[in-house]
């Protein structure tokens, strides 16, 4: 039906324009060098990646100002921080390995789309030689997936779900942060303590990896101590309102309500929880009680009165005494005027805890910075003795399990420490069926 | 193929043709020349083509169409995980998938038109995304998005070599390999995936071309001038909207496809109503009915989100840093609002700008500067003829159209 007009030098011209197409990529291949973007004589580039718009904002902004004081600590501007206390003492405020580093920025949105765009624009156009940031699981385990395959490291911000270190590993990335297993371990015995072992627990929890892992974890532990578990409801991350999830909670039974949320979903679902009047209520004879398994102070300051007396756990609190904290402390203190808050101090440990390594390894090569870091056992960072482990690439170290505090000093004293769980209580097997199912598989370089 | 079209297709095919396989060195003076974006430019180039075949010829405004997006790349990332790494049999199977949900929403939604159609749309489009997001959870994974693992099965190619997850590849050419060519003191990266994504717009924009011209084409732009009068008439039109809609679906499901190919990765948020929402306003940007215009507009959106977001304070004080200290401060404070996390007002305020000024988008623009350079030179040569007949005259008003016709002519 169709005169399909065809002459031969139509035909050799489409052809060498499609030639040059596909061929055009292929035969210079990628470049020369021997992984993903080696860095230059002069500087390195590292990705902040963390959200700045979503129901993290808070903590993404709490952590870029961590990062940013890092790259100044690292390049020997400002007092130090940590540098001083860290244990290991490589870096001395030149860089790594003599290169300035430089960052840029990008915004998660907390979506793991956006984040792993945000990524690769970073990765592609700007040279990152290693991805930092996250403050969702979600977009953890998205973007430590995507460094993987582009052969860059992954240093694992503001992550707590068990997946990211359990079924979701990765060989390009590790995570100093602690995880819902090790909090749900912690809060257990504070828990039977002071509510007693004969509890109806509810949970509401966040509809993504981490609230799923974390309402396992604590599901796990609190039926361990004989607690029974009425319900455990999944609420959409963007959710804003949680009054309608609230209510079924008054008339199920329960008389402990777990919130399986973070950043400002735990601040408002915690706000609808205590204008219902749960925290007045008596159920079977009990006060009621709210838990909040993973805590901040950015949250508990969005919260406000409501948090006070509330239980929950949290990586490290600025109100901790030892040398690596208050040196950290008043440094971003005097830079910011306020206290960081642990994401911040996540991020900051992770940038210098990548410097180091690259130090010691002597090389950015992303296999090389991994094998220095697996197995590193370090201190002075405010966590006390801490071991990156080799089997998952997450760190172990004491869990605080800290309370709202009745009567805060200031605006920033709002928690306090109510147990210091030491990090062999809350260690587990790498294989332990929480985190079982996925393998680290081999370290890629790129290139 | 091209002595099919007329003269005027041929010279807007062979130039589109031009451009897009020059995207690499055209962007890169744009900070838009990684891989990455250039990408984007190309798959939501497919999807806005896709999405005006609808809008732009029947009138009928899907405010679901990211739906199909998502059902396409779900689609596709489950045949990379369970039949083969090549990307041809997920392109394909998410097409077909993406087709047939079409067909199913196009059904039951093409009963209404006007806004009733919209919101229809939008509601189905909701409803995927929230059953991706909840119910269907074992297939989607959720909010954390569906990924490559390295336990897929994979049946026609499986075991995955030293603990490395294979990426997506045509036939062995891998989507993630770039060359770099040093060009003028820029790095231009010519990437596999862009290219792939490349040649697969050009075909499609052919395929829309083509339909633009037929008379099917010709059916549906009666649809959209008047569908009551086109059915007193005794001509059934469903089926002609119903065929469109599934078109404009599987070209939805074809970009979907292709994103998960670049990246593989599915995420629920891609269904989910703001970018639904991102196809209209890439479409009405550039011009709805036209050709090229949804692929300009498409390229404009993804700009403003990937470049104009990641300018951050800092480099805006780096613009400013010549100047007097307090000018600088001044000017950082009024820009810095409308960049970075702010890009979203500079869009919106160009985007109002082009719909109160330029109701046919872009393409018009582009138009009226033609008509204003044909119209001086136009007046130049009569100056200096004054006597001489004016041979261009005829074209020249030809060129103009009626009022409110801008959508029916194409560019």
């Amino acid at each position: 039906m169709s005169n399909y007009y065809l002459n031969r030098r139509k035909f050799l011209q489409g052809s060498a324009v499609l030639g040059a197409g596909l061929v055009a990529p292929t035969i210079f291949s990628r470049a020369a060098s021997a992984y993903t973007n080696e860095p230059g004589k002069g500087s390195v580039v590292l990705g902040f990646n963390v959200p700045q718009s979503g129901p993290y904002a808070d903590e993404g902004a709490d952590e870029l100002r961590a990062y940013k004081l890092a790259v100044k600590h690292l390049n020997g501007e400002g007092d130090g921080g940590m540098l001083g206390t860290f244990s290991s003492q490589m870096l001395k405020g030149t860089g790594i390995l003599g290169r300035k580093v430089e960052y840029v920025t990008g915004d998660t949105q907390t979506k793991s789309d956006a984040a792993r765009a945000s990524a690769r624009a970073m990765i592609e156009k700007d040279g990152a030689i290693m991805i930092t940031g996250g403050s969702s699981s979600g977009v953890a385990v998205a973007v430590q997936s995507l460094c993987q395959d582009a052969g860059v490291i992954f240093m694992a911000g503001l992550t707590h779900s068990n997946d990211t270190t359990g079924k979701d590993k990765k060989a390009n990335g590790f995570r100093h942060f602690f995880n819902a297993y090790m909090s749900a371990a912690a809060l257990a015995p504070v828990l039977s303590e002071h509510y007693g072992n004969d509890r109806k627990a509810y949970h509401l929890t966040a509809d993504y990896t981490w609230g799923w892992t974390q309402e396992q974890s604590m599901i796990a532990a609190t039926e361990e101590l004989g607690w029974e578990t009425v319900n455990a409801v999944r609420t959409p991350l963007s959710a804003t309102d949680f009054s309608s999830y609230i209510a079924p909670v008054t008339n199920s039974g329960a008389d402990v309500l777990i919130l399986n949320h973070y950043g400002s979903n735990m601040v408002n679902s915690l706000t609808n929880a205590v204008q219902f009047g749960l925290r007045e209520k008596m159920v079977n004879g009990k006060q009621f009680e709210i838990v909040v398994p993973l805590y901040s102070r950015l949250m508990a300051r969005g919260a406000g009165e409501n948090v006070k007396g509330i239980f929950g756990s949290t990586n490290w609190h600025w109100s901790l005494q030892d040398e690596g904290s208050k040196a950290f402390v008043a440094s971003y203190g005097k830079e910011y005027g306020q206290p960081p808050s642990q994401a911040a101090h996540t991020c900051y440990v992770q940038t210098l805890l990548y410097a180091d390594a690259a130090e010691r390894a002597g090389s950015f090569n992303p296999c090389a910075i991994a094998e220095a870091l697996e197995g590193f056992e370090f201190d002075g960072l405010g966590n006390g003795k801490t071991l990156y482990r080799a089997d998952d690439h997450q760190c172990f170290k004491d869990v605080l399990v800290v309370r709202g505090k009745a009567n805060p000093t200031s605006e920033f004293d709002l928690l306090e420490v109510v147990n210091v769980t030491s990090a062999d209580k809350v260690t587990y097997d790498p294989n332990h069926p929480m985190f079982a199912g996925g393998s680290l598989g081999k370290c890629n370089p790129g290139a | 193929m091209l002595k099919k079209l007329r003269t005027s297709d041929r010279a807007l095919m062979v130039l589109f043709t031009v451009f897009v396989l020059a995207t690499p060195l055209l962007m890169a003076p744009l900070g838009a020349g990684y891989p990455d974006l250039m990408q984007r430019f190309a798959i939501y180039g497919i999807f806005a083509i896709g999405f005006n075949i609808l809008f732009g010829l029947t009138g009928y405004l899907s405010f679901g169409h990211a739906a199909f997006l998502g059902v396409g790349s779900y689609s596709a990332l489950w045949m990379l995980k369970l039949l083969s790494i090549n990307i041809v049999p997920a392109i394909l199977f998410s097409v077909v998938v993406s087709g047939l949900f079409a067909l199913l929403i196009g059904f039951i939604s093409l009963r209404r038109s006007g806004i009733y159609f919209s919101i229809l749309t939008l509601a189905f489009a909701q409803m995927s995304y929230n059953l991706a997001y909840s119910v269907l959870t074992p297939i989607t994974n959720g909010e954390t998005g569906l990924q490559l693992d390295l336990e897929d099965p994979r049946i026609l190619d499986n075991a995955s070599e030293g603990g490395q997850l294979a990426s997506p590849s045509l036939f062995g050419l891998e989507m993630g390999d770039t060359a770099v060519v040093p060009f003028l003191g820029m790095d231009l990266q010519f990437n596999v995936g862009f290219y792939v994504s490349a040649l697969v717009l050009i075909g499609m924009f052919y395929l829309s071309l083509r339909i633009f011209r037929s008379p099917f084409g010709m059916i549906l732009r009666a649809v959209k001038s008047n569908q009551t009068r086109l059915n007193y008439t005794g001509f059934n039109s469903r089926p002609y909207t119903l065929t469109a809609f599934v078109i404009s679906g599987m070209y939805a499901g074809l970009a979907g496809a292709l994103l998960v190919c670049m990246d593989p990765l599915a995420g629920a948020e891609r269904m989910q109503w703001t970018a639904s929402g991102e196809v209209v306003l890439m479409t009405i940007m550039g011009g709805v009915g036209t050709l090229i215009g949804p692929v300009l507009g498409a390229g404009i959106i993804k700009y403003f989100e990937n470049i104009f977001s990641r300018i951050n304070d800092s480099v805006i004080q780096d613009w400013f840093s010549a100047l007097p200290d307090g000018v600088a401060d001044v000017l950082v404070a009024v820009v810095s609002p409308f960049l970075g996390s702010g890009w979203h007002i500079s869009l919106g305020l160009i985007f109002m700008l082009v719909v109160i000024f330029l109701p046919g988008g872009l393409v018009e623009g582009a138009g009226r500067i033609m008509n204003l350079i044909t119209r001086l030179t136009q007046a130049r040569k009569t100056a200096s003829h004054r006597s001489d007949d004016r041979p261009s005259d005829d074209d020249v008003s030809s060129e103009k159209s009626s009022p409110g016709s801008v959508n029916t002519r194409e560019s």
